[in-house]
């Protein structure tokens, strides 16, 4: 295992992306899942004309908001910075 | 009440003339600036982060995801927004894993990316199959989606519809190569989201701004089922590789990572993803208030009345709270829709068979300028007449199992030997090649022998593979074959060069 910057930074950006795309499977499926499996607490009621289902569906879109939000940040900031540092 | 959709009126041709004059206007701009390949096929890498977002968006949302999800929510209600979900997913993947090392490895094409450190031609040939088989598909379910569509809009004969969306998106692409394409896709994009935005604020201002008194009207008219899973979701296994082939799907997608060669830099390619991100997750929360404001305003019997599927539940929508004029609108948004994916469809077509197969595996990588536009534009030719005539072929017959198709390959074939040889020193060319085309052929082959085939449309009374998406199956086997085909015989000498890609996909070309 060697230890050129290149080699940490190009570990980091894999250890990021695969956290993240984890993260974004584990919603959308066990969205899924609850759909196949749970169809009963999906359909109850968080407030009148809202149903969990729809609330979790909305919620699952947000969160991809959010990851690629904080994929885009800590590129824009670590990666970049990084990646300038050594480009000299 | 009665409607005049499907009835040729001033309004409508009237803003279907204006997209029409704009969009060639445009492509005539494009053709002056198109003088090389790099203009070509990548609009001379000059496209901002913005600019791509929105073209992403419009080469990704198609027609069936306007008309159909916000048909299929009003019509099933909670079933349909699990598609809206579903679509969207890919973009943080694509994101995660293929954007930026894409951009810094590649020119033209994501084969560039696969064969970078392996032996180009078996490479490229595997790379090409894949590509081209999702092209297919997908421009088939494109066209014969564009002939009933435009029929039912505009009342004109299937053919004819067929036959002017191949012929205006032939002259977008062979004129004004990827310049055309990218600003008819971020026009496209632009109308698109204007139009769904205000129908949705059309739809909101009659339960003030509420969507909540909305979903509960349509729970009061219809039964309290509309807001809760129902059938759609039985199998799990099914509903599981359905949404992994949309969301790998979408990473593998030829004219989706074709459009990451547009922009200067990595950097660029990053926040375009995030634009376009933005964009796409905006669009389908939005089709939960036009699905559900279309079947409290216009009513399900209403809806399915002129297309059982509900693809006109927009339109209609459109025409309830908007009157005629807002109907024209959202109709030419509709063909905009449809002709923005098919040139960028066509376009990443075209670049597989003059890039991937005549310059570097029949020509061995040397064909000078003039010849490299010369073929991508016999290519784009040869690409858009077989579009209409298959379009034409296809008439009246079951396409809609042809995105979810499209989409597997473009999991199986594509998405495995990308993303391995991105992050796996130890990909060989013949495990990369395996990869890609048992991904295909093993789509393809259980996809015929899926319900969706033999039950659906063959009428048998079972099928031999229980899936109807086998993504299940065929992304690990894909995987797999990868894996081990390349680990029982190691090229040293590929592993070197994982080195020399590793650095030019972190620093791109220095």
């Amino acid at each position: 295992m060697s230890h050129e910057p290149l080699d940490v930074l190009a570990a980091a950006r894999w250890r990021v992306a695969i956290a993240l795309t984890v993260a974004m499977m584990v919603v959308y499926f066990g969205f899924i899942l609850l759909v196949a499996f749970n169809k009963p607490l999906l359909g109850t009621r968080v407030a009148a004309g809202l149903s969990l289902g729809m609330l979790l569906g909305a919620l699952v879109i947000i969160t991809a908001w959010v990851l690629t939000w904080i994929y885009v940040r800590w590129a824009n900031t670590h990666y970049d910075t990084a990646i300038a540092g050594m480009r000299k | 009440m009665t409607s005049t959709l499907g009835q040729p009126n001033v309004i409508t041709i009237a803003w279907f003339a204006v997209f029409i004059v704009l969009s060639l206007a445009i492509t005539v701009w494009a053709a002056r600036k198109t003088r090389s390949t790099d203009h070509f096929y990548a609009a001379g890498r000059t496209v901002s982060a913005l600019q791509n977002g929105l073209a992403l968006a419009g080469d990704y949302m198609s027609a069936a995801s306007f008309l159909g999800i916000a048909g299929l929510v009003a019509l099933s209600g909670f079933d349909g927004l699990i598609y809206s979900v579903g679509w969207l997913v890919g973009w943080p993947i694509v994101m995660f894993l293929i954007a930026e090392p894409l951009r810094n490895l590649g020119r033209y094409t994501f084969a560039d990316v696969v064969a970078f450190r392996l032996r180009q031609v078996p490479v490229r040939i595997a790379a090409s199959i894949g590509s081209l088989a999702v092209v297919s598909f997908y421009l088939i379910a494109q066209m014969v989606g564009a002939g009933n569509l435009i029929s039912l809009l505009f009342g004109l004969p299937y053919e004819s519809a067929v036959i002017i969306v191949g012929g205006v998106m032939l002259a977008y692409v062979l004129f004004g190569g990827m310049i055309a394409t990218t600003w008819v896709q971020i026009v496209k994009a632009v109308l698109l989201l204007g139009g769904a935005s205000a129908l949705a604020l059309l739809v909101l201002a009659r339960f003030s701004f509420n969507p909540l008194a909305l979903f509960e009207q349509a729970a009061t008219v219809y039964g309290a089922g509309v807001l809760e899973p129902g059938r759609l979701v039985t199998d799990p296994l099914d509903a599981v590789s359905l949404g992994l082939a949309l969301m790998l799907g979408t990473a593998g997608l030829p004219h989706i990572l074709m459009r990451f060669y547009t922009v200067p830099d990595a950097r660029t390619a990053r926040k375009s993803v995030g634009y376009a991100t933005a964009f796409i997750g905006f669009f389908y929360l939005l089709t939960f208030i036009l699905g559900f404001g279309a079947m409290v305003i216009i009513g399900r019997d209403a809806i399915a009345s002129l297309d059982p599927g509900g693809n006109m539940a927009a339109p209609l929508l459109a025409e309830g709270v908007g009157g005629t004029p807002f109907l024209g609108f959202i109709a030419a948004v509709a063909f905009a829709t449809i002709l923005a994916v098919v040139a960028g469809l066509t376009l990443s077509g075209a670049a597989t068979l003059s890039h991937d197969l005549w310059v570097n595996v029949f020509r061995g990588g040397h064909a000078d300028e003039r010849e490299q536009l010369l073929v991508a534009k016999v290519a784009t030719i040869l690409l858009a007449t077989l579009s209409i005539v298959l379009g034409i072929m296809f008439k009246g017959q079951n396409v809609a199992y042809m995105v979810g198709l499209a989409f597997a390959i473009a999991a199986s074939a594509n998405f495995p030997a990308l993303v391995l040889s991105i992050f796996w020193s130890r990909l060989t060319t013949a495990g990369a090649q395996a990869s890609m085309l048992v991904g295909t052929l093993s789509t393809v082959v259980l996809i015929a022998l899926s319900p969706t085939i033999q039950i659906d449309i063959l009428r048998n009374t079972e099928a031999w593979f229980p899936l109807r998406n086998p993504g299940l199956v065929t992304i690990p086997l894909a995987f797999v074959v990868a894996i081990g085909v390349s680990l029982l015989r190691p090229v040293p000498l590929e592993e070197e060069r994982f080195r020399l890609a590793a650095r030019r996909l972190l620093l791109g070309v220095e």
